[in-house]
């Protein structure tokens, strides 16, 4: 820098020695203009950034659901006495389950194995003559092929045997009874009809964040290194991390768009409560919007194909975002490894904070811990993205 | 740095990189070179000599492994961003974005390098004017052809005036006329604003023009200098000899090429064959292999010089013998009556557009034909017709005899298809794609074998090699190969000597000419115009049209008389005067119509 020659002609190095500061913000508005207009005319796109959120909010708003309702039951009463046609007529009064009295236990089976029935409960023989003894049983048959609606269906009958039990401690007083001799009061927090929408939803705004941005992002540096412009654009006094941030302004604009459906969503179409404050839930879901933008584009300068890097945006932040973050699955029923991976994803964080917030309400010491790890990721990932990007083609 | 005037200076300047097959491959390998202010300077070379390499170090992009590169007296190693501030570089494939339009490129790259609004009017109005892409401000970049795309690359860098302006291969694919714009362009700019330019490219044309010349190959600045003090090298040994009778200019060049003890290089041009001879040729020798012919003196050029140098490096080398296909005993068929390819009214349309409008020629038994034509001509469209891969939308158009409307199946049996992006398969070796290539045109067998044995000895292909890793020239004999295994009557070859160094483009040529001999039909399209000189007729295409057919001869004719203070018409200038000649017709036409 020390031996600049006195150049006859150095006007352009005069005009470029102006005020760095002034630079960037110039050097910057240009390359934001330029990635919006770019943006505006990809119409596929803008497609991707501005529909497909769509139809995933209508795909796992309707489509995904846990819920059981009218589940078939075949009942076969082989005790035929009023008392135990009383203790069946609670599953008659349910939403979720739909009794078919059958004659035999052998046809009940066939219905079982014909996929007509979902489960089956049998009333013994002795049902009557042993409620007297305090020890009644029936049997509950579940088809163990779709555990998680077997484990509903379960609840659903003990609840409803349940309560003619209760009812018959209530009315008698004195009898010991089966199901009545050990009150099981089953009662689900924060989701009191254990509608799986309620939980679902909150999620669905982690999976639309991370599509729109790792997956739009991942092909933006990628395109620039397969038709060239990236060398161009190299040799001017362009600084890397100006061209990281031209790229994340525009789609902060989408994914906010986005953000807004989703909320709009689950306000108008699935009656989602929100309980936390929503202008938390604004700001965190921005600051993941950021990390996830700044993880699709470290993929792309990494990767610099875009086929691949949108394979690799894809595997490494919606799949897991879908299946490890805790969105469907319980993670602490998962392996140890697993787990480890888990707490690695920013969208297992981020995932955490949303439903507490939406469900749980303002839990200040969940929403600090995991806006400080998102920080923590932006920061790195614009570290390691400009480094990245260092002007170099080797 | 006792050169003050030194604008880029390179002291035993290495990189090396990784080559596919894993050993290192010296791209620039200890250079050592003196650029000058105020100046064109060119880098000459054929593919691979390290052109790019060198250009992008002296950009910043790459790091040097060993010795020092200086530029602006800086260090670009050490501070790339202060030279990136102060200079312009145009890569060899510009990154335009594509979907923005002419004037939003042009202002992206003034706001970067912070030219102010009042300077950059009248910038711009000059830039669009010395482009004339004035009248596409708001096209996108992307909608504009080749040439346009080019020069819109170069106006992209000339936003501001550089302190030093880096052109890697800039009017690589781009046709003559393009070409020639673009150079008046950067003419005109290192004339009004003493612009230090240091331009890579592979035409001796170019070359010529700049100031100062490095002749590279393969990592090595083999000569520099100015060009007539380069081309003086060659004084003395240049000659040209006209073939007595009817004999083609091409079957005497062939005999000279192989004579390689005696002659350096040797090509067709205007009926004749230019030839430079070795300088200790032994006379007597010579005078056998011309067989009579008196060969006239003619005055050196750069081009004679480069060729010197590229064989002297290559003997020096261990290079591969180029393939001396069949005999060159003159030509031995007799031209039979009937054409083996017959086009009338060929006409083809994409929805509104006319791609290829009314065309209609013959092509005999045994000869080269060639399609010319600038980028967007309908040259290709044509092509693969011929071919049988795209359907005629009116016209006849018979191929051996088959009507290829009606039996398209049938006439591919027969020809031979060489694309220009040599359809391989680059993780298989050369045999295994032989045997797949033979497979498919219906070969097995102890036939397949034998055919495979003998394209890889006629090509001097090595069996075991696997296509991927193969140096350019050798993929394009392996492709020729693949093509001829059936052996087809008549082989379409587009585009097969692009990104070819020289020699090998020699060595191609020599194969094409064996192969005429045996009777063997060419069809060739290429953008080199010099190659033109080996065909037995040419066709030129613009817009769709058929502006010129005949043998190279009669195109020069047609063209017209050569410029002031041209020698001779050279192809490439028939061709400028012909689609010239052919625009401003349709121009005047155009303004009578309107005028009416």
């Amino acid at each position: 820098m020390t031996a600049r020659e006195p150049a006859s002609h150095a006007s352009a190095s005069e005009r470029t020695a102006s005020s760095y500061a002034s630079g960037f913000y110039r050097r910057f508005l240009a390359l934001l203009r330029k990635e919006v207009r770019q943006v505006l005319r990809d119409k596929s796109n803008l497609a991707v950034g501005l529909l497909l959120p769509v139809a995933l909010i209508l795909l796992f708003g309707y489509g995904l659901s846990f819920d059981v309702k009218h589940a078939p039951i075949a009942v076969v009463m082989e005790d035929q006495s009023p008392t135990a046609r009383e203790a069946v007529d609670g599953l008659r009064g349910s939403d979720y389950l739909a009794p078919v009295f059958v004659s035999d236990m052998s046809e009940a089976q066939r219905m079982m194995r014909s996929g007509s029935v979902d489960g089956i409960l049998r009333v013994p023989m002795d049902f009557s003559r042993r409620l007297n003894h305090g020890d009644a049983r029936v049997q509950l048959i579940l088809n163990g092929v779709d555990s998680s609606s077997a484990s509903t269906i379960e609840g659903y009958v003990n609840g409803a045997i349940g309560i003619w039990a209760q009812q018959q401690v209530d009315r008698g007083g004195n009898k010991p009874l089966a199901t009545g001799s050990v009150e099981v009061v089953q009662r689900m927090w924060f989701n009191e009809a254990a509608e799986s929408r309620w939980y679902l939803v909150p999620g669905l705004i982690v999976l639309v964040l991370t599509l729109v941005g790792a997956f739009l992002t991942s092909l933006l540096i990628a395109r620039e290194w397969e038709r060239g412009t990236l060398e161009s654009l190299f040799v001017t006094p362009v600084r890397p991390l100006e061209i990281v941030l031209s790229k994340i302004a525009p789609y902060l604009v989408i994914g906010a768009i986005d953000l807004l459906m989703c909320l709009l969503a689950s306000h108008f179409l699935f009656h989602v409560p929100v309980r936390g404050s929503l202008v938390i839930i604004v700001m965190v879901s921005m600051l993941y919007l950021v990390v996830s933008l700044l993880l699709g584009l470290f993929i792309s300068a990494v990767v610099r194909n875009q086929f691949q890097a949108s394979q690799v945006a894809l595997l490494a932040s919606f799949m897991p975002a879908l299946m490890l973050s805790g969105f469907v699955f319980d993670l602490r029923n998962t392996p140890v490894f697993i787990q480890i991976v888990s707490q690695v994803l920013p969208a297992t964080h981020f995932m955490a904070l949303i439903k507490t917030l939406f469900l749980a309400g303002n839990h200040w010491p969940t929403i600090m811990w995991s806006v400080g790890i998102l920080t923590l990721y932006a920061v790195v990932l614009t570290v390691v993205t400009r480094a990245q990007l260092r002007k170099t083609l080797e | 740095m006792s050169d003050g005037d030194a604008i880029v200076l390179a002291r035993q300047l290495s990189k090396t990189f990784d080559s596919p097959a894993g050993e290192p491959l010296h791209a620039v390998d200890a250079i050592s070179l003196t650029v000058h202010r105020g100046m064109l300077t060119a880098l000459v070379g054929p593919d691979g000599a390290g052109k790019t390499t060198l250009l992008r170090m002296t950009a910043g992009l790459l790091k040097p492994d060993a010795g020092s590169l200086h530029v602006l007296g800086l260090d670009v190693a050490s501070n790339p961003q202060t030279v990136q501030d102060r200079i312009s570089y145009m890569p060899q494939r510009f990154g335009l974005y594509e979907d923005l339009g002419v004037q939003e490129n042009l202002d992206l790259y003034a706001d970067l390098h912070g030219v102010p609004h009042d300077v950059r009017r009248e910038r711009f109005a000059r830039l669009l004017d010395m482009t004339d892409l004035a009248p596409f401000t708001r096209r996108p970049a992307g909608k504009l052809s080749g040439g346009m795309k080019q020069k819109l690359g170069l106006a992209c860098t000339l936003v501001r005036s550089p302190d030093l302006l880096l052109l890697d291969e800039p009017s690589v694919g781009v046709d003559p006329l393009s070409r020639r714009e673009l150079w008046k362009i950067l003419q005109q700019l290192v004339a009004d604003e003493q612009l230090s330019v240091m331009v890579s490219t592979a035409y001796m044309d170019e070359a010529e023009r700049c100031a100062q010349v490095f002749v590279m190959n393969q990592g090595k600045v083999l000569a520099q200098g100015k060009p007539a003090a380069l081309a003086e090298q060659a004084r003395g040994l240049t000659f040209v000899v006209t073939p007595a009778g009817d004999m083609p200019a091409r079957d005497l060049q062939a005999r000279l090429v192989d004579a390689d003890e005696l002659i350096v290089d040797a090509v067709p041009k205007g009926g004749a064959v230019r030839f430079i001879r070795q300088g200790k040729a032994d006379g007597k020798r010579l005078d056998a292999l011309l067989g009579g012919l008196t060969p006239t003196p003619r005055p050196e050029e750069l081009e004679d010089a480069f060729m010197m140098l590229l064989r002297q490096h290559q003997d020096d080398g261990d290079a591969a013998s180029p393939p001396h296909a069949g005999t060159s005993q003159g030509s031995v068929i007799t031209r039979e009556e009937k054409p083996v390819i017959v086009v009338r009214d060929l006409v083809r349309k994409f929805g509104d557009f006319t791609a290829v409008a009314s065309t209609s020629f013959d092509v005999a038994r045994g000869e080269i034909f060639g399609l010319l034509g600038p980028n967007g001509a309908g040259k290709t469209t044509t092509f693969r017709m011929l071919c049988g891969l795209l359907p005629a939308s009116s016209g006849h158009l018979e191929v051996v005899g088959v009507d290829l409307r009606t039996a398209r199946a049938q006439a591919r049996a027969r020809i031979g298809y060489v694309s220009q992006k040599f359809a391989l398969y680059g993780n298989l070796t050369v045999r295994e794609n032989l045997e797949f290539f033979g497979g498919a045109y219906g070969l097995r067998g102890q036939g397949l074998r034998q055919r495979v044995a003998a394209v890889i000895e006629q090509f001097h292909l090595s069996g075991e090699a696997v296509s991927g890793l193969l140096p350019g020239g050798y993929k394009q004999r392996l492709a020729m190969a693949a093509a001829l295994l059936h052996q087809p009557e008549i082989l379409f070859l587009d585009e097969p000597t692009s990104g070819i160094d020289p020699l090998a483009r020699r060595a191609f040529w020599r194969t094409i000419t064996a192969l005429a001999q045996e009777g063997v039909t060419i069809i060739i399209t290429t953008h080199f115009m010099e190659e033109a000189e080996y065909c037995d007729r040419i066709a030129i295409q613009d817009a769709g049209k058929m502006l010129a057919l005949g043998t190279p001869l009669e195109v020069r004719n047609q063209a017209g008389a050569p410029h002031d203070g041209e020698k001779d018409m050279d192809m490439n200038s028939a061709f400028i005067a012909i689609v010239e000649q052919s625009r401003a017709h349709a121009a005047r036409q155009s303004a009578q119509g309107a005028a009416s």
